[in-house]
């Protein structure tokens, strides 16, 4: 049972306090749509670096992360050494020059610019739909982690309020927070917050790894109670059956490396909103790559706590014996079924109605991997520091959820509203507009966070969701700005074949000891997957492949654009961007060399 | 934009380094750091929250002091460029 006391009251008060009045500072600074929507330009490529990877350290990275340690072990990095850093890497030294050169305020914008209205049209409204989604996905998350770990219950017991509320304070609590704070300062408030959590994350996560690795005894120690195979990140991907996610070396390589990873950190204005704030070109190219060395080490930082929750022993009933004065007095410790069935401090998953662990289709309890993560917490943290471990959670879902909302008030704004329901209206009153589209994304999220979800694995609903959406769009981008041939109908095709794609094989597939439905193989099973994980990656190669196809053949078809519209948004039709003045170790070339170079160090430490 | 976001986020973490550290001060020896393998991690992580607050803080109250000397004159830009 979780008992807080006024400490960690405190500190979680001090937090959004913090918030707040960061928002309200920057009320006054918000005069024109620029200043609101893009933070007017301006700001240091760190602060940017910092929000670009906060914005996508909400509950996907926290939990998820964790979550998927301790399910594959530290193969896990691969998300991070294939999935992200290339792609960031190659972000901010290839595709920057054309976000920020074109002064394309969204990524949709961009898509107008260098194809066709029908294109940027289609891209805005299933990135619209998607940031809701995900944000009520994070705000759903978080009210069920809330409930799962008590947090609010002694202080609904102290109220006397009835605790079938807390769900539903959950959510309120965190929406008005994220409203306020958007609503007053717009992007810049969203930046400022991730950063500030950013650290937060790292001040609640760092001990907890330090305190979890004495407790295992060392590196050596964690080696010795996990299975051999958790411990290394590239043996065994020759062949699926032989690593913990079930994937070979092509689908990941392919399918999370160029594909998912690129798809993400390359085009999804979630984490591109953040560079395109920065001040100047030279800024903007090195917000991936500064982002990118912290991105290095996290790892250590969310993979290791679910690894470690994992190869502590289970906790089991127990009675012990004492003496005290003669007297023999036997204290018991009740440890509720769910977690003796579980592994180290991964409880089994319950059925809500049965009351029952989850079993799979081999008989065996079915673990909540989600909890790894919140476990650890509750187990090493006193009340005090305990506090700190929780608002850091609180906070990664709130940024998480913010992230998503100012990129959906953007594109709301520019792509749907200007574009097709209000042209030419004044600066004063698209503010206006994003303002309310604020309010109206935040009740959308709410309505999502109370439509049910079935996984076990935040992650992997996440990157379900990315495979449909983002997959076929980095085949788009990556024709767009390096072959100046391909046309507008042909990236619209291209587009809708890819994400049909994407849907008809999750349909036609399935992953072992899954039932079909949500899963998968809802229109017929053709083919097994070892893990949902080499699913996904499947899926998103087979959405690529299909667009990148698709898009070169009616490319090919139709006419092409002249060249003198495309100059600044096809690679050969641009001039380069004048050298800076910085010694050469300061270029975005150097540093992209130097990340990429830590990050084959970190592969190979994870070996 | 004139807000530099250290002097928040320093002050943040400076008062909660701070808050911890006197609580870890005030429960030395107590039977909740069972839990954190009998180190105090109050005291022990609310110092180092304190340092880094600190430093955050100030170097955000330095960076400010020197904008706000820069603003009156805005040729700064022509004076470097006729230095070259």
């Amino acid at each position: 049972m979780l008992n807080l006391t006024y400490v960690d009251w405190l500190i979680m008060l001090l937090y959004f306090v913090f918030v707040l009045g960061i928002g309200f500072a920057l009320k006054r600074y918000m005069k024109t749509s620029k200043d609101f929507f893009q933070a007017g330009r301006a700001l240091p490529a760190w602060i940017c670096g910092l929000a670009f990877i906060s914005a996508n350290l909400g509950a996907q990275e926290v939990i998820g992360m964790g979550a998927s340690g301790a399910k594959y072990g530290l193969e896990t990095a691969q998300f991070y050494g294939i999935g992200a850093i290339p792609a960031m890497v190659f972000v901010g030294i290839f595709m920057m020059p054309f976000y920020y050169g074109s002064k394309a305020r969204s990524v949709p914008e961009f898509l107008r610019m260098r194809f066709d209205e029908k294109t940027r049209a289609l891209n805005a409204c299933s990135f619209a739909v998607m940031t809701v989604f995900s944000s009520g996905i994070s705000m759903y998350a978080m009210a069920r982690l809330i409930q799962a770990l008590h947090v609010f219950d002694g202080l609904f017991a102290a109220l006397g309020w009835n605790p079938d509320g807390i769900f539903t304070f959950s959510i309120v609590l965190s929406a008005v927070i994220v409203l306020a704070y958007i609503f007053l300062g717009g992007l810049t408030s969203a930046i400022y917050n991730e950063v500030l959590q950013f650290f937060l994350i790292i001040a609640g996560f760092l001990p907890l790894v330090l305190l979890g690795l004495r407790n295992i005894g060392g590196w050596s120690g964690l080696k010795a109670s996990v299975p051999m195979q958790y411990m290394h990140e590239w043996k065994g991907v020759a062949h699926a059956s032989t690593n913990p996610m079930g994937i070979e070396i092509i689908g990941i390589g392919m399918g999370l490396g160029f594909v998912l990873g690129s798809g993400y950190w390359c085009t999804d204005f979630l984490v591109i909103q953040t560079a395109m704030a920065s001040k100047n070109m030279a800024s903007a190219r090195k917000v991936p790559l500064i982002a990118a060395v912290p991105k290095i080490f996290f790892p250590f930082l969310v993979i290791l706590p679910g690894l470690l929750a994992i190869g502590l022993p289970t906790p089991h009933t127990h009675t012990v014996e004492r003496n005290v004065n003669g007297m023999i007095v036997r204290d018991t410790t009740v440890v509720p079924q769910n977690v003796e069935q579980g592994r180290g401090l991964v409880p089994a998953k319950i059925n809500p109605v049965t009351g029952k662990a989850m079993l799979d289709t081999n008989g065996d309890p079915l673990l909540d991997y989600d909890l790894a993560t919140p476990n650890m917490l509750l187990h090493f943290f006193p009340t005090g520091i305990l506090g700190l471990g929780l608002t850091a959670l609180l906070a990664s879902f709130m940024s998480g959820m913010a992230g998503n909302v100012t990129a959906f008030n953007t594109v709301f704004t520019y792509d749907l509203y200007q574009s097709y329901i209000h042209k030419g209206g004044s600066d004063r009153h698209y503010m206006a507009v994003g303002r309310w589209a604020t309010v109206g994304g935040i009740l959308l999220s709410i309505a999502t966070a109370y439509a049910a979800i079935n996984f076990n694995n935040i992650m992997d609903t996440l990157q379900l969701v990315f495979s449909f959406v983002n997959a076929p769009l980095f085949a788009t981008f990556l024709l767009g700005m390096f072959w100046k041939r391909a046309t507008g109908h042909a990236a619209f095709a291209g587009l809708i074949t890819g994400t049909l794609t994407a849907v008809l094989h999750h349909g036609l597939t399935l992953p072992l000891l899954a039932h079909p439905g949500i899963h998968g193989g809802w229109i017929a099973v053709v083919h097994h997957y070892h893990s949902d994980m080499a699913q996904n990656f499947w899926t998103a190669i087979w959405a690529f492949g299909a667009n990148f196809v698709v898009t070169v053949i009616v490319s090919l078809l139709t006419k092409a654009r002249p060249e003198s519209e495309l100059v600044g948004l096809v690679h050969s039709l641009t001039p380069k961007p004048p050298k800076a003045h910085d010694v050469w170790w300061k270029s975005p070339e150097a540093l992209g060399i130097a990340v990429l170079l830590m990050a084959v160090a970190l592969n190979i430490f994870f070996y | 934009m004139s807000l530099d976001l250290r002097v928040p986020m320093g002050l943040m973490f400076t008062l909660v380094g701070a808050i911890l550290s006197v609580f870890g001060i005030a429960t030395r020896g107590s039977v909740i750091y069972e839990a954190s393998l009998g180190i105090n991690a109050n005291f022990w992580w609310g110092l180092v929250l304190l340092a880094f607050g600190l430093t955050m803080f100030i170097l955000g109250r330095r960076s400010q002091a020197r904008l706000a000397k820069l603003r009156p004159e805005p040729v700064d830009e022509t004076r470097s460029r006729l230095g070259h």
